[in-house]
C-alpha cells in the first residue's frame, strides 16, 4: 500500500519534471529539472530493491554528470532562448504526434506484460540477505570482469578525447 | 569470504590486448618523449597493428568461448578483426603526411585510432549484448573525437557534433532494445537468447518484437542505412579525410559484424519477422544512396552517399540469409575496405593544405600529369562500380546471386539496376581524369613513402581479391559456420 | 505490490519525452539532456526487469550504462565547448555549413 503510494508519487514527479526539462527556455532550468528527474528515478530504484544503483545514480548521474552540464552552461554563458522551438507549426505538431504514437504503441504493449524469460538465481530476499552491494561486487569481478575492463578503456578514451578537443593548446 | 578468481583466456582477447597496450604506451610517449621522438609514434602504432595481425592469423581455426561466455573466439570474429586491422593500418599510413601538412601532428590521433580499433574488435567477437554495447561505445567515442580533430576548422567540429548527436541518439534506441530483449528472454547472452527464442512457442511475444525493432533502428543508424542516414554525408564531408576513410569502413564493418551475429544467430528463429524490414531497408538504402550521389559535386560527399549505397548492398546479402549470402557479406566487407580506403587515399594525396581539391571537377585532366595516380584511382572507381576483374564486381556478383538463390529475385533486380546506376557517377570521375583537359594548374605532388605503400596495398588487395575470389570466399565460408 | 507494467509504462513515457525533446529542441545542450532522458528510461527498464526476473544482470548492466553515459557526457560537452570556441553559438539551426 505504502509502496504503491510512493511509486505513484515518484512517477508523477518524474513525468512532470521530464516534460519540464524539454519545455523550459532557460538551459539552467532544464538542468535543474533533469536533476529532479534523476533523484526521483533513484527513489524508484530503491523501491525496486536496487540500493546500490540508486546511490550510484545520485553520485554519478546527478552528482557528476549534471554538475558537468551546469559547468558548461555557465562557462558558455548561455542566455534564455527567445523562442522555445524554432520550427514551424507543422513540424511541432508532427513531432509531438510522433512522440505520442511511440508512447501509445509501447504503452499498449506494456500494459499487459507476461514475463516468460528464464528466471535468474537472485530473488530479492536472497540478495537482501547477502547485501545488494556485495552481490553486485561479486558479479562485477567474476562474471562481468571483461565488460568491467572494457569500460576502463572506454573511460580512458573519453578522457583523452575530451582533452584533445577542449584544451586550449595541446 | 571466498572469491573464485575467474580464469582468464588471454588468447581470446589477444589482438585487443596487443592494441590496447600499444595505444597506452603511445599515449605515454606522446606526453613524455621529446618532439623528435614523437615522430616515431605512427610507426610504433603500425608495429602494434602488425603484431596484432600476426596474432589473429595464428589464432585462425580456434574456437572457444571466454570470460563467462561473453566473447567468442572463432573464425568469424578473426575475419572481421583482420579487416579492422587492415583498415587501421591503411588509415595510419595515409595520415602521417596528411596530419603534418594540416598542422595537427599529435600523437593522440594514433592513440584514439588504436582504441577505436579495439572497440570494433570487441564488437566483432561479442557473444553477449553487453559487449556489443560497450565495444560500440568505445569506438564511437573515439571517432566522435577524431572527426573533430582539426579543431580550428569549423566544418570539422560541426561534423563531430553531428556525428555525436546522431550516435548518442542511436545508442538510446539500441539500449532500450537491449533492455526489452533482456526483459523478454531473461538474459543478454546471445546463446541464451537463441535458446530461449528457439524453444519458446510464444514467438509473438511483443516485448521481444519491439526490442528487435529498436535494435534494428539502433544498428541501422550505425551502418547509415536509410532512413537513419540523415547527417552522414555532412559528417563525412567535414571530418579530416583520413578519418572519413576510417569511418566509412570501420564502424560499418563493426556494425554489420554485430548485426549479423545478433540477427542471423540469436534472433534467427524470428527470421520471418525481421526479414521484410531488412528488405525494405535494403531497397531504400541502395536507391537513395545511388540516386543522390549522382547530384554531388564534392567528391567526399559523393563517396559518402556511395558508402550508404554499399551498406544497402550488404543488407541485400543479409536478406538472403543462407550460406552464400552471409559469406558474401564478409567477402564484400573485405573488398569494400580495400577499395574505399584506396579511393580516400588518392583524395588525401591529391588534396593540398586547406582541402583545395575537393570538387569532382578538380580531377579533370589528372591522367595527363599524373598517369599512375589516375590509373590507381580508376581501379578503385571500377571496383566500386562493380566492373570486372576487380573485387567489387565479384562481391556484387556473389551478393546478387545469393539473393536470387534465396528467392528474392525482385531484390536482386533492384540491386543490379542500382549498380548500373552507380556506374555513372563512378565512371564520371574516370572520364574526367582521362578525357577532360585540366581546369587549373596542378601543383607538384610528392607522396610520402607511407602513402605510396598504402595505395599499393589497396590496389593489390582490390585486384587480388577480385582475380582469385574463391580463396577468399572459402575463408569467408569457414568463418560463418558458427552462425549457421 | 506495484506491477511490472507500471514501471515499464513510466520508462516508455520517459523515453518518448526524450525522443520528442531531441527532435524538437534547437539548443544543443537541451538536445543532449533529452538523450540523457532516453538513457535513463532504458536504465529504469533494466532495473525493473532485473527485479521481476530475479536476476542481477540488469543492475550490472545499468552500472555499465552509467559509466558509458558519463563518458559520453564528457566527450559531448567537450565537443560543444570546442564548437563554441569556433562559432560562438549553441543553436543547432546555425550548424549549416554543409548543405544537402
Amino acid at each position: 500500500m505504502f509502496e504503491t503510494f510512493l511509486f505513484v508519487l515518484l512517477a508523477v514527479v518524474t513525468t512532470i519534471a521530464a516534460i519540464l526539462v524539454i519545455v523550459q527556455r532557460n538551459p539552467v532550468a532544464s538542468a535543474i529539472y533533469l536533476i529532479i528527474t534523476l533523484f526521483c528515478l533513484a527513489g524508484i530504484y530503491l523501491l525496486l530493491s536496487a540500493p546500490f544503483i540508486a546511490v550510484i545514480q545520485v553520485l554519478v548521474y546527478a552528482g557528476a554528470i549534471m554538475v558537468l552540464f551546469l559547468f558548461v552552461i555557465m562557462l558558455l554563458n548561455l542566455e534564455k532562448e527567445k523562442k522555445l522551438i524554432y520550427r514551424n507549426r507543422l513540424q511541432k505538431v508532427l513531432g509531438v504526434f510522433l512522440g505520442g504514437v511511440l508512447l501509445a504503441q509501447i504503452g499498449m504493449i506494456f500494459s499487459s506484460v507476461l514475463l516468460e524469460g528464464s528466471k535468474g538465481k537472485f530473488p530479492a530476499e536472497k540478495v537482501a540477505a547477502l547485501g545488494n552491494t556485495e552481490v553486485v561486487a561479486r558479479l562485477l569481478f567474476t562474471d562481468f570482469l571483461l565488460p568491467f575492463e572494457i569500460v576502463s578503456v572506454l573511460l580512458l578514451v573519453a578522457i583523452v578525447g575530451a582533452i584533445v578537443l577542449a584544451k586550449k593548446q595541446i | 569470504m571466498n572469491l573464485v578468481i575467474p580464469e582468464i583466456n588471454w588468447s581470446a582477447i589477444g589482438p585487443e590486448l596487443t592494441l590496447s597496450i600499444t595505444a597506452m604506451v603511445l599515449l605515454l610517449l606522446s606526453v613524455v618523449a621529446s618532439p623528435t621522438a614523437r615522430r616515431a609514434i605512427p610507426y610504433l602504432s603500425l608495429l602494434g597493428i602488425a603484431f596484432a595481425l600476426l596474432l589473429c592469423i595464428s589464432l585462425w581455426g580456434k574456437s572457444a568461448y571466454a570470460f563467462n561466455r561473453m566473447v567468442v573466439l572463432d573464425n568469424y570474429a578473426l575475419f572481421f578483426k583482420i579487416i579492422f586491422l587492415i583498415t587501421t593500418a591503411l588509415t595510419v599510413l595515409m595520415s602521417i603526411r596528411y596530419l603534418k601538412e594540416q598542422g595537427y601532428e599529435h600523437g593522440e590521433y594514433y592513440v584514439l585510432i588504436l582504441f577505436a580499433a579495439v572497440g570494433m574488435m570487441f564488437m566483432a567477437s561479442a557473444a553477449d549484448l553487453i559487449i556489443v554495447f560497450l565495444g560500440l561505445e568505445t569506438f564511437s567515442l573515439a571517432i566522435y573525437v577524431l572527426a573533430g580533430f582539426f579543431r580550428a576548422q569549423p566544418k570539422s567540429i560541426e561534423s563531430s557534433l553531428k556525428y555525436f548527436l546522431l550516435g548518442a541518439f542511436s545508442t538510446g534506441f539500441l539500449l532500450y532494445g537491449i533492455a526489452l530483449i533482456y526483459g523478454a528472454t531473461g538474459t543478454t547472452n546471445l546463446k541464451g537468447i537463441y535458446e530461449f527464442v528457439s524453444k519458446a512457442p510464444a514467438l509473438t511475444d511483443p516485448l521481444l518484437l519491439i526490442g528487435m525493432g529498436l535494435l534494428i533502428v539502433g544498428f541501422g543508424f550505425k551502418v547509415a542505412s536509410v532512413p537513419f542516414h540523415m547527417w552522414t554525408p555532412d559528417v563525412y564531408e567535414g571530418a579530416p579525410t583520413s578519418i572519413t576513410a576510417f569511418m566509412s569502413v570501420g564502424p560499418k564493418a563493426a556494425g554489420f559484424a554485430a548485426f549479423l551475429r545478433v540477427f542471423l544467430y540469436a534472433l534467427s528463429p524470428l527470421q520471418t519477422d525481421w526479414i521484410w524490414i531488412l528488405w525494405v531497408l535494403a531497397v531504400l538504402t541502395m536507391t537513395l544512396g545511388n540516386v543522390v550521389a549522382i547530384a554531388q559535386k564534392n567528391i567526399k560527399r559523393m563517396l559518402a552517399y556511395s558508402s550508404i549505397a554499399h551498406a544497402g548492398y550488404i543488407l541485400v546479402a543479409m536478406v538472403a540469409a543462407d550460406e552464400l549470402g552471409t559469406a558474401s557479406v564478409l567477402y564484400y566487407m573485405l573488398a569494400y575496405a580495400f577499395m574505399n580506403l584506396g579511393a580516400f587515399g588518392v583524395i588525401i594525396l591529391f588534396g593540398r593544405k586547406g582541402e583545395e581539391n575537393v570538387n569532382i571537377s578538380d580531377y579533370s585532366g589528372m591522367a595527363a600529369k599524373y598517369p599512375l595516380l589516375a590509373a590507381v584511382m580508376a581501379i578503385f572507381m571500377f571496383s566500386l562500380a562493380g566492373i570486372p576483374p576487380t573485387a567489387g564486381f565479384v562481391g556484387k556478383f556473389y551478393i546478387f546471386s545469393a539473393a536470387v538463390k534465396a528467392g528474392y529475385i525482385g531484390l536482386a533486380i533492384i540491386g543490379v539496376l542500382n549498380s548500373a546506376l552507380s556506374v555513372y557517377f563512378y565512371l564520371r570521375i574516370t572520364v574526367m581524369m582521362y578525357m577532360r583537359s585540366p581546369e587549373k594548374e596542378f601543383a607538384k605532388l610528392e607522396p610520402s613513402p607511407a602513402m605510396v605503400i598504402a595505395l599499393i596495398i589497396a590496389v593489390f588487395g582490390t585486384l587480388q581479391i577480385g582475380i582469385t575470389p574463391s580463396h577468399y570466399l572459402n575463408l569467408a565460408k569457414q568463418s560463418i559456420l558458427a552462425l549457421m | 505490490m506495484v506491477s511490472l507494467s507500471s514501471y515499464l509504462i513510466l520508462s516508455a513515457i520517459l523515453f518518448s519525452v526524450g525522443v520528442v525533446g531531441f527532435l524538437l529542441r534547437r539548443n544543443i545542450i537541451v538536445i543532449f539532456m533529452s538523450i540523457e532522458l532516453m538513457l535513463n528510461a532504458a536504465n529504469l527498464a533494466f532495473v525493473a526487469f532485473s527485479r521481476f526476473l530475479d536476476s542481477m544482470d540488469g543492475q550490472i548492466f545499468v552500472f555499465f550504462v552509467m559509466a558509458v553515459a558519463a563518458a559520453e557526457a564528457v566527450v559531448g560537452l567537450a565537443i560543444i565547448m570546442a564548437m563554441y570556441r569556433v562559432k560562438e553559438t549553441v543553436n543547432a539551426d546555425e550548424m549549416n555549413l554543409m548543405k544537402w
